[in-house]
C-alpha cells in the first residue's frame, strides 16, 4: 500500500475488504473513490470501482445505484473530499435518501497535500496552513457532518466511529456491515465518519498520533450512532 | 485444562515499522527490530513466541495485513 505507516486508511480499507466478503458480495460492489489520500483504493479491494472528481463522489455513487439497484454501492471520502469541496453533493444525496453508504475518514486535515487545515481541524489544532493553531475568529468553527446529516430526513443511520483501539476497529466492522445491509435494504441513506489519524501531517508517530486523537478528537467528535431508524 | 497457544506470522518485507502491533500486543510479545527490510522499515517480529495468546490484537490493527496469526490447543 501507498499509505504513510501507521495510516488509518489500510485498517478501513481491511474492514471494508472483509464486511464484502463476508457478505458473499465481491461481484456486486460498486465503490466510488475520492481525491485525496484514498485515491488508489481501487489498487487494493478488488471489487469494480469509479474515480469521481474531487467531491463529486456521493453524486456519481446515486447514478450508479440508481442504474444498478441490485448492486451495493458506496462512497469512500475523507475529510477535505465530503467536508469542504463535496459538501453541496453530500448534503443533498443525503437528503434524497440515496440508497448508498458514505464512508467519511476524518483525520482533520489535508492528508495528501502535507497536512493543511481542513474544514474539520479543531481549535487550537497546528497544521503546515494555521501553524499557531486553528482560530474561531478567523477560521471558524470545525464542521461535524454527521451531526448535519442527522438533520436531514432521508438519512436511515448515522453513526461515528474511530480505529484507534482493537475494540473500536470491531465496533467499525460492525458499523459498516450494518450501513452496507441497509443501503442494500433501502430505506434511506447512510453515513459513517470514521475517525481516523494522519500521522504525517500531524508531524507525529502513529502511536502518539492514536494518543492525541484520544485526548483531543473525542471531546469534539463524540464516537457513537447519531441516528438508527 | 487447554490452553491457547498463538504463532505470528509477519510478512517483514511489507512491514512499515510503524509500532501500532507493539502497543497492541498485550502480552508484549512483538518488538521492531534493529535491522530494516528492502524498504529501510524497522520492520516487527516476534521476539517473544513463547509469550503469545493468539488473541490476533495485532492482526486487526496493522494497517497494511501484514500479520497472520495461527492458533493452536494445548494440553498443559
Amino acid at each position: 500500500m501507498h499509505y504513510c505507516p501507521g495510516c488509518s486508511h489500510g485498517v478501513v480499507h481491511k474492514l471494508i475488504a472483509e464486511v464484502i466478503a463476508e457478505m458473499g458480495m465481491e461481484e456486486q460492489t460498486i465503490g466510488v473513490s475520492p481525491v485525496g489520500c484514498a485515491v488508489f483504493a481501487y489498487n487494493y479491494i478488488d471489487i469494480d470501482w469509479e474515480e469521481a472528481a474531487h467531491g463529486r463522489a456521493p453524486a456519481l455513487a446515486t447514478a450508479i445505484k440508481r442504474l444498478w439497484p441490485e448492486r451495493l454501492v458506496f462512497s469512500y471520502q475523507g475529510d477535505g473530499d465530503i467536508g469542504a469541496i463535496g459538501t453541496a453533493e453530500t448534503v443533498h444525496a443525503l437528503n434524497r435518501g440515496e440508497h448508498i453508504t458514505m464512508i467519511f475518514v476524518n483525520n482533520t486535515v489535508y492528508g495528501m497535500t502535507g497536512g493543511q487545515m481542513a474544514p474539520t481541524t479543531l481549535i487550537g489544532q497546528k497544521t503546515v496552513t494555521c501553524p499557531y493553531g486553528r482560530e474561531e475568529d478567523i477560521q471558524g468553527y470545525p464542521l461535524r457532518i454527521p451531526e448535519l446529516a442527522c438533520t436531514l430526513d432521508g438519512t436511515r443511520y448515522v453513526t461515528r466511529q474511530s480505529v484507534h483501539s482493537v475494540a473500536a476497529i470491531r465496533k467499525c466492522k460492525a458499523a459498516i456491515k450494518k450501513a452496507f445491509m441497509n443501503s442494500m435494504e433501502g430505506g434511506g441513506s447512510n453515513l459513517i465518519e470514521i475517525l481516523g489519524t494522519c500521522s504525517s501531517g500531524w508531524k507525529t508517530t502513529p502511536e502518539k498520533a492514536n494518543q492525541w486523537m484520544e485526548e483531543n478528537m473525542f471531546k469534539f467528535y463524540q464516537v457513537g450512532d447519531l441516528k438508527d431508524r | 485444562m487447554s490452553k491457547i497457544k498463538g504463532a505470528v506470522v509477519i510478512d517483514q518485507e511489507r512491514c512499515k515499522g510503524c509500532n501500532l502491533c507493539v502497543v497492541a500486543c498485550p502480552t508484549d510479545s512483538l518488538s521492531l527490530s534493529a535491522e530494516v527490510n528492502h524498504r529501510g522499515y524497522n520492520y516487527c517480529v516476534d521476539s517473544q513466541p513463547d509469550t503469545c495468546v493468539g488473541c490476533t490484537s495485532c492482526a486487526i490493527v496493522c494497517p497494511d495485513a501484514c500479520i497472520s496469526v495461527y492458533r493452536i490447543k494445548t494440553d498443559d
